[in-house]
């Protein structure tokens, strides 16, 4: 239960993956870093990699899939027109380059050639019409809809340009396009037929599917990149993790991604390697503002400056992780002694709650969930006892994942002790939660005018550096409210065989490097 | 057969069939009192985020928007119609998914209580045989133990022990059904249907010790040994003989719990098997495949109970009688 409501969170941290690169300086990329490898010595062409997943994924169709293995195995099938980097840069994928007019209002992409689809047809540009316009179409109920939001429509100019109108200038929307719920799919394809037959672009096709057994991928030899060294990939489907590694220690599997910190440990004995990965998702104490109890920005403060965040690492998760500011996407990470108390200070709390006239404490209704993932508990229980030196009480209200997520959504609670996913894009991560028009602002419970006019900023500057004090300063403004007490971000585990090169790990749990995987 | 036999045998049907209606109802009204659709199974949190119209359109793709009783009485009518629905996950009919999915744990229930009963009949005859002995004691903390460890942690233990040590693991490798590589099949059938036969071998144990001593301080026991029947076949013929029943009564209860899919040891060896199936559809909030596969497991169940009660008639010439 544990793992798999896990691996439902880490959906969140894929849904709008992006680095965002301006818009014009990636004008000039060029497409060598799309299908970059790690390099290794000398891979053997050919081979069966088994990789080890806990779950079936939910649904093959790309722009409705969720489920994080479900992203991540549609990977290897479909293709997308921007890409990340091992770094989670922005990259050419099908469109090999890009311009952006000098009013950020057009967006001009010229597609690859020579790319087909895996049932032979060739892909141009009125299949990227027709996809762009039928994930913005409600009736699609694509969950990227709203990641085209800026876009008011698209033109097949030729057949290899296509042509993106702007309501307004979308720094973020590069990255937007890198996710797999964007992925181009042909113009006559219907969801009906690609739910058991998936027809994209990407290094692999679907060779077989066992329901609640295993997925087989076969390499795609008409693939417009460099060609995969494996033959086949099988997802084998092994519910629990302990079972993962059992099965890779006899060598039954060759590449697995596991949650949890115990059983990766279990796997560092023997010929297996493990591989840490932080995370773009986050562990967070999530303050509700627009509670009469936490609407005094002291209190808030008092709750920041009287929690040790590496003693919550310590206790509730074994140390396995890093203390983190608000933006966890490498390129725009928060710093995170850039805070009022970047160590706990007890005396500095209680000046806080008294310039708040609540020197005889506070009483905080805070939701928890038991089940969504393993940690939480014990996160609650430790910031629980922390912040009662403090004068804090935490009621601790801990629910079942269902109940939780109904109450985080309907922002029901004071305080919500919560694992959320990041993106790579800090105005894809935060934009929704925290501009005063952002569909998540209920849920994140605070907003202000100088916030709201900072994201418009970050949307609007084309500069990468520019973005980067941006979002800077976003992060400080959110931290110097006590908007949320952010808390810290925890790995996942790597674990391959001693055949397995090539393959690259990434913070948003992608496994897209399968293309340059091989066995020695 | 006579008009009451008939009328037996009719009510039984009858009772059978309300038990699987009963089953059906429950299930179908867990299912809704469990907050959360399958659109919060497959978004989470990311659920908040969905525009009204997105939430409609979702709704309307997961056969989610129309009124319980239509849902209920659609759901029971195809059922009646040899439909059991779809899995949207798997892209499959729910019959598809069971019907690879029922064999496997049919196979790994034969399996288990085919061992158990290797294990608990003799065992409790060896405790029975000297009661308050060493042996029986021995027997009894066999038994005791089978009850006491739980299922997951023998699994984990035996899997990891075996696989990191000796690199015996079959279950890493790809299912295969006994029809495809017989061989590979049952190897990967030994270590789960070790597991739950070892659990099931002590109620049996048990049953087998208490039932024999019941027996075996009845009159035609001693009867029998005053007439010079040797040991052997007075404690196989005639004592484990007359003691059949309450080990049969034992056996088919046990086989019942197994159909239902023994979830825990099916996740830790990844068979796919029935228990999994149904526990991946309350994860995903599939209701049509949970109401299905649960009805399948309790027809099962209630066919298991009749097939114990005919069993009866066969080793018990009393109950013939009657």
């Amino acid at each position: 239960m544990t793992r798999d409501a896990r691996v439902k969170r880490g959906t969140l941290s894929v849904i709008g993956l992006g680095l965002a690169v301006a818009l014009a300086a990636s004008g000039c990329s060029s497409s060598t870093g799309a299908s970059g490898s790690a390099g290794s010595p000398s891979p053997k062409v050919g081979g069966n990699l088994v990789v080890g997943i806990t779950t079936d994924p939910d649904n093959l169709d790309p722009w409705k899939a969720t489920q994080f293995q479900a992203v991540n195995i549609l990977q290897t099938l479909y293709g997308t027109l921007t890409e990340f980097d091992k770094d989670l840069n922005v990259v050419p994928g099908l469109a090999e380059s890009w311009t952006v007019s000098p009013d950020g209002r057009t967006v001009t992409m010229k597609l690859r050639h020579g790319v087909k689809f895996s049932d032979g047809t060739t892909f141009g540009s009125e299949d990227v019409k027709f996809s762009l316009d039928k994930i913005k179409d409600k009736a699609t109920a694509a969950v990227s809809a709203a990641s085209l939001a800026s876009v008011t429509s698209v033109d097949a100019t030729d057949p290899s340009t296509v042509t993106l109108h702007l309501s307004a200038p979308d720094a973020g929307l590069l990255a937007n396009l890198a996710v797999i719920n964007m992925a181009m799919l042909p113009s006559e394809s219907t969801p009906q037929a690609l739910k058991t037959t998936p027809d994209g672009t990407g290094p692999f096709t679907l060779k077989e599917r066992k329901p609640n057994q295993s997925l087989t991928m076969a390499r795609n030899d008409a693939y417009w990149g460099t060609k995969p060294s494996l033959d086949t990939i099988e997802f084998r489907i092994i519910p629990d993790e302990t079972s993962i590694v059992s099965a890779m220690q006899s060598n039954n599997v060759q590449l697995a991604i596991l949650n949890d910190p115990l059983v990766a440990k279990t796997a560092q004995s023997g010929s297996l390697k493990v591989t840490k990965t932080a995370q773009l998702s986050y562990h967070v104490l999530q303050l509700n503002a627009r509670r009469p109890v936490l609407s005094d920005v002291n209190v808030r403060l008092a709750i920041q400056c009287a929690v040790d965040r590496q003693q919550v690492l310590d206790t509730a998760a074994l140390g396995e992780g890093e203390v983190t500011g608000p933006i966890t996407s490498p390129a725009y990470k928060s710093d995170p002694s850039a805070r009022p108390c970047p160590t706990r200070d007890l005396t500095k709390a209680k000046e806080y709650l008294a310039k708040a006239g609540k020197s005889d404490g506070v009483t905080i209704k805070t939701i928890v969930s038991q089940g969504e993932y393993a940690t939480s508990v014990a996160e609650a229980q430790n910031l629980k006892a922390q912040l009662a030196e403090a004068k804090i009480t935490l009621d601790l209200e801990v629910l079942a994942s269902d109940p939780y997520v109904n109450k985080w959504i309907a922002a029901d609670f004071d305080a919500a002790v919560a694992l959320n996913g990041g993106r790579p894009d800090p105005d894809g991560m935060y934009g929704r939660y925290f501009t005063s028009t952002g569909n998540l602002n209920k849920v994140a419970g605070y907003s202000s005018p100088d916030l709201d006019a900072l994201f418009a900023q970050g949307k609007q500057s084309s500069d990468p550096n520019t973005r980067k004090g941006i979002y800077a300063k976003v992060s400080r403004n959110l931290e110097d409210n006590a908007a949320w007490i952010w808390l810290f971000t925890g790995y996942t585990y790597t674990v391959t065989s001693s055949k397995v090169t090539g393959f690259v790990p990434m913070s948003n749990g992608s496994v897209q490097y399968l293309r340059s995987t091989a066995l020695s | 057969m006579s008009s009451t036999t008939w009328r037996r045998v009719a009510r039984r049907i009858l009772s059978m069939l309300g038990t699987l209606l009963g089953v059906a109802v429950l299930v179908f009204i867990m299912l809704r009192a469990i907050p959360g659709s399958q659109i919060t199974a497959g978004l989470g949190t990311e659920a908040a985020a969905l525009t009204p119209e997105q939430r409609a359109a979702l709704e309307a793709y997961y056969g989610i928007d129309k009124p319980l009783v239509v849902q209920f009485f659609g759901w029971l009518g195809n059922v009646l119609t040899g439909n059991l629905g779809f899995s949207s996950s798997s892209q499959v009919s729910v019959a598809t998914l069971t019907l690879s999915a029922l064999p496997v744990t049919f196979e790994l229930a034969v399996l288990s209580i085919l061992l158990a009963l290797v294990i608990g009949i003799p065992l409790g005859m060896l405790s029975a045989s000297k009661p308050d002995s060493a042996r029986d004691a021995l027997g009894q903390v066999v038994g005791l133990a089978g009850l006491s460890v739980p299922s997951f942690l023998l699994a984990t233990v035996l899997m990891s022990f075996l696989s990191a040590q000796l690199g015996f693991n079959p279950n890493g490798e790809a299912y295969a059904t006994l029809l495809e590589d017989p061989v590979r099949n049952l190897r990967q059938m030994l270590l789960p249907s070790l597991v739950l036969g070892f659990g099931i071998a002590a109620p049996i144990m048990r049953t087998t010790r208490t039932a024999l001593l019941d027996v075996r301080s009845q009159d035609f026991v001693r009867t029998a040994r005053a007439k010079g029947v040797g040991a052997r076949r007075l404690q196989v013929r005639h004592i484990l003989g007359n003691a059949l029943v309450p080990i049969v009564t034992m056996t088919g209860l046990q086989f019942g719990y197994l159909l239902g899919g023994a979830v825990v040891v099916e996740q830790i060896f990844s068979l796919p098997g029935i228990g999994r199936q149904v526990l991946l559809g309350i994860q995903a909030k599939e209701y049509a495949v949970v109401q299905s596969t649960v009805l399948i497991i309790a027809l099962s169940f209630v066919l298991v109970n009749l097939a114990t009660d005919l069993a009866y008639r066969i080793i018990d010439p009393r109950v013939r009688a009657e």
